[in-house]
């Protein structure tokens, strides 16, 4: 595979060039010049091409110790390496960040830490998504092909994204009032065990929501066939709980602060507590929700220098660093690159690659109820 | 141009800018917000452009936006008559306090420093299982077990109080501080004892002050959704979560936009019957 040079590489090269006395002067402005003005003669605002220079990218995550993890090993780095700005915002939710982006301009927002493939899904039907090439990224070479797979399915053999990492969303429960045992036999039905009344959180995503709903009337969560039960286990969640949680922060504050001793929680964040110190419990129960999380570019971004990040963002090194700053496993092939001690240890690790041991929400599936369940779970959640 | 016209144009000029901001940030985003409500969400969460009632017809007939919209109303009205009841002697007390006025003045001002949500989230750590409350009562030997006091309807009115109570001092300070003192002292010297002076004469004279306090805190509080989020239980919603959820969760912005607008309908009226019988400038005098 050849790999075309990006344009940072070819203008330092340039550079290089010209300090090293191998280029006069004349001929070094001169094609600055010439580039200058290809690059202007092939868009309609040539007069604006200097305007155009790309000197930052946006990058939108889910802001705590991920976030943390992204700015560490992998925007500082690249800064210092390209000279290109990564301006770092956060979101709280995936319907929360497709809000804003389908209320900005193009070109605003440019790439996003966004999770699952049901997600990706959605930005490429709403007309959002990009077509990567693909011989600007190399170390996608690197990426557990399954990962990949799926999402070229959803959109026509093309990638808009690379897959980042993933993890599961699974039971979360304080051990000083809830033994691994009991969560094992109890399960997902240990979020509506009347036990724990006013001690019981979890997620205000409706899909998560249904999702351990079908768990716990025993139902296959891609294929449900009762749901009015579904609904059912829903509501007796919600009277069993004290409060719902719509962040990471707020997920991590209310375990720690004990204000509830179960929820169903990120693994990542889990991980994160009892590296801490808090003596957090967490399992995913059978059927319990994994996904994987990739890295999207939104249509209207600046290509090449979004194809730059996305390939050192997926260097085993960076990977790896920011995999162990956020933990969550990397979508590296355990088969091909050598992870280190830490990421085997990772809640949802899957040393073999092949992701066999998790299930992942089916995005047709779920993005044909969308509609109907996110407004009836909205009535739900209010005492309905 | 002679001078008459001249100085008939002066205000506007003077005015130009303020118009051409409200023009462009309240009204053409109002408009659109009003075209919105016509269009529908599709399947994909696409918009589909037309001029369609289905929104309105469910905004105004489904029961559940009804319950949720008088739900916010109670919560609004009780939020109000307890900022009235604290505020007022708050608000008397600075008025005749002498010589150190501005600094609780001062005082009273200095919560807006913080940010809204950062004070909403600070009842996380007075009233949570392990905040300063709960804590202080299981050092004392009160109780052994902490008792669970955030995430319920309480607990919002409380945040919304914490959030709404200087507008009602300000409001009510600027309209006690307009009575002149020696009435009171008349009606002293008439043979009044010093609670029916209050009664007949300072609480009267003060009222519209009270009344443009309760308008704003009433408003402010009906269009809150951040304090139910932060401090509210599963079921403690209020009409501007239904919005947030619409445009955000659902990504149904003509729904939304539909929603906001009967909101915006609600308050309004309540404004212009407020308008109607107490007139906007005791309001301007609070704000100002």
């Amino acid at each position: 595979m050849t790999r075309k040079m990006d344009n940072t590489t070819r203008y330092e090269r340039l550079r290089e060039r010209y300090m090293n006395g191998d280029l006069d002067r004349r001929s070094f402005l001169g094609l600055i010049g010439a580039a200058g003005l290809a690059y202007g003669v092939q868009t309609p605002f040539a007069r604006f091409a200097h305007a155009q220079e790309v000197q930052q990218v946006r990058f939108d995550g889910w802001g705590g110790v991920v976030s943390e993890a992204f700015r560490e090993h992998a925007f500082a780095p690249y800064t210092e390496k390209t000279g290109i700005e990564v301006v770092d915002g956060t979101f709280g939710g995936g319907d929360e960040y497709l809000s804003r982006v389908k209320a900005s301009q193009e070109g605003e927002y440019n790439i996003a830490h966004l999770s699952g493939v049901f997600d990706y899904a959605r930005y490429h039907n709403l007309g959002l998504s990009t077509v990567l090439n693909e011989d600007n990224i190399p170390n996608l070479q690197y990426v557990i092909p399954k990962l990949i797979d799926v999402f070229r399915n959803v959109s026509d053999g093309k990638l808009s994204c690379v897959p980042y990492d993933y993890g599961t969303t699974g039971l979360a429960y304080n051990r000083k009032y809830i033994s691994d045992d009991e969560a094992k036999e109890k399960g997902a039905k240990l979020l509506i065990d009347e036990a724990y009344k006013d001690k019981i959180s979890g997620w205000s995503d409706w899909r998560t929501r249904i999702w351990y709903a079908a768990l716990q009337t025993g139902q296959n969560p891609n294929a449900i066939e009762d749901m009015d039960a579904v609904w059912d286990a829903v509501r007796q969640h919600r009277d069993l709980s004290v409060k719902y949680w719509g962040s990471g922060a707020e997920l991590m504050s209310l375990l720690a602060e004990e204000e509830v001793y179960v929820t169903e929680g990120w693994s990542g964040r889990i991980y994160a507590l009892q590296e801490q110190g808090h003596d957090m419990g967490y399992i995913d129960p059978p059927n319990g929700m994994g996904w994987q999380e990739c890295l999207f570019v939104i249509k209207g971004s600046p290509m090449e220098a979004c194809e730059e990040l996305l390939n050192f963002m997926l260097a085993p090194e960076t990977s790896i660093a920011v995999a162990e700053g956020q933990n969550y496993p990397p979508a590296l092939d355990p088969q091909k690159v050598d992870l280190g001690d830490k990421i085997p240890t990772l809640p949802a690790f899957d040393p073999t690659g092949k992701l066999d041991g998790l299930t992942f929400a089916d995005p047709a599936y779920w993005n044909g109820n969308e509609q109907e369940w996110s407004k009836t779970f909205g009535r739900v959640q209010k005492g309905y | 141009m002679s001078v008459e016209a001249r100085e008939a144009r002066q205000p506007w000029i003077l005015l130009s800018p303020a118009l051409t901001a409200v023009a462009l940030l309240l009204f053409v985003p109002l408009i659109f917000i009003v075209i919105y409500s016509f269009w529908l969400r599709t399947a994909t969460g696409a918009d589909q452009v037309g001029f369609y009632l289905d929104n309105w017809q469910e905004a105004l007939t489904d029961p559940f936006y009804r319950d949720i919209l008088l739900n916010t109303l109670k919560i609004a009205a009780i939020t109000t008559a307890v900022c009235a009841v604290m505020g007022y002697p708050a608000a008397y007390f600075i008025a005749r306090s002498k010589g150190n006025k501005a600094i609780l003045l001062l005082l009273l001002m200095l919560p807006f420093w913080i940010s809204y949500i950062i004070r909403t989230m600070s009842w996380i750590n007075i009233l949570g299982v392990s905040g300063a409350f709960n804590s202080t009562l299981m050092a004392l030997g009160i109780i052994s077990e902490p008792i669970q006091m955030l995430y319920n309807e309480t607990t919002v009115i409380l945040g919304l109080v914490h959030f709404l109570l200087p507008f009602m001092v300000l409001n009510v300070f600027v309209s006690l501080d307009g009575i002149d003192t020696n009435l009171e002292d008349a009606a002293n010297s008439l043979g009044a004892t010093r609670w029916q002076a209050f009664m007949q004469v300072t609480l009267p004279l003060s009222l519209p002050g009270l009344a443009a306090g309760g308008l704003l805190c009433f408003v402010l509080g009906a269009g809150t959704y951040i304090t139910p989020m932060v401090l509210g239980g599963p079921t403690d919603a209020m009409f501007a979560n239904l919005v947030f959820e619409a445009i955000i969760t659902q990504l149904n912005w003509p729904l939304g936009s539909a929603l906001s607008l009967m909101l915006l309908v609600v308050l309004g009226v309540l404004v212009l019957i407020y308008n109607r019988y107490l007139g906007m400038a005791q309001l301007m005098k609070g704000l100002g």
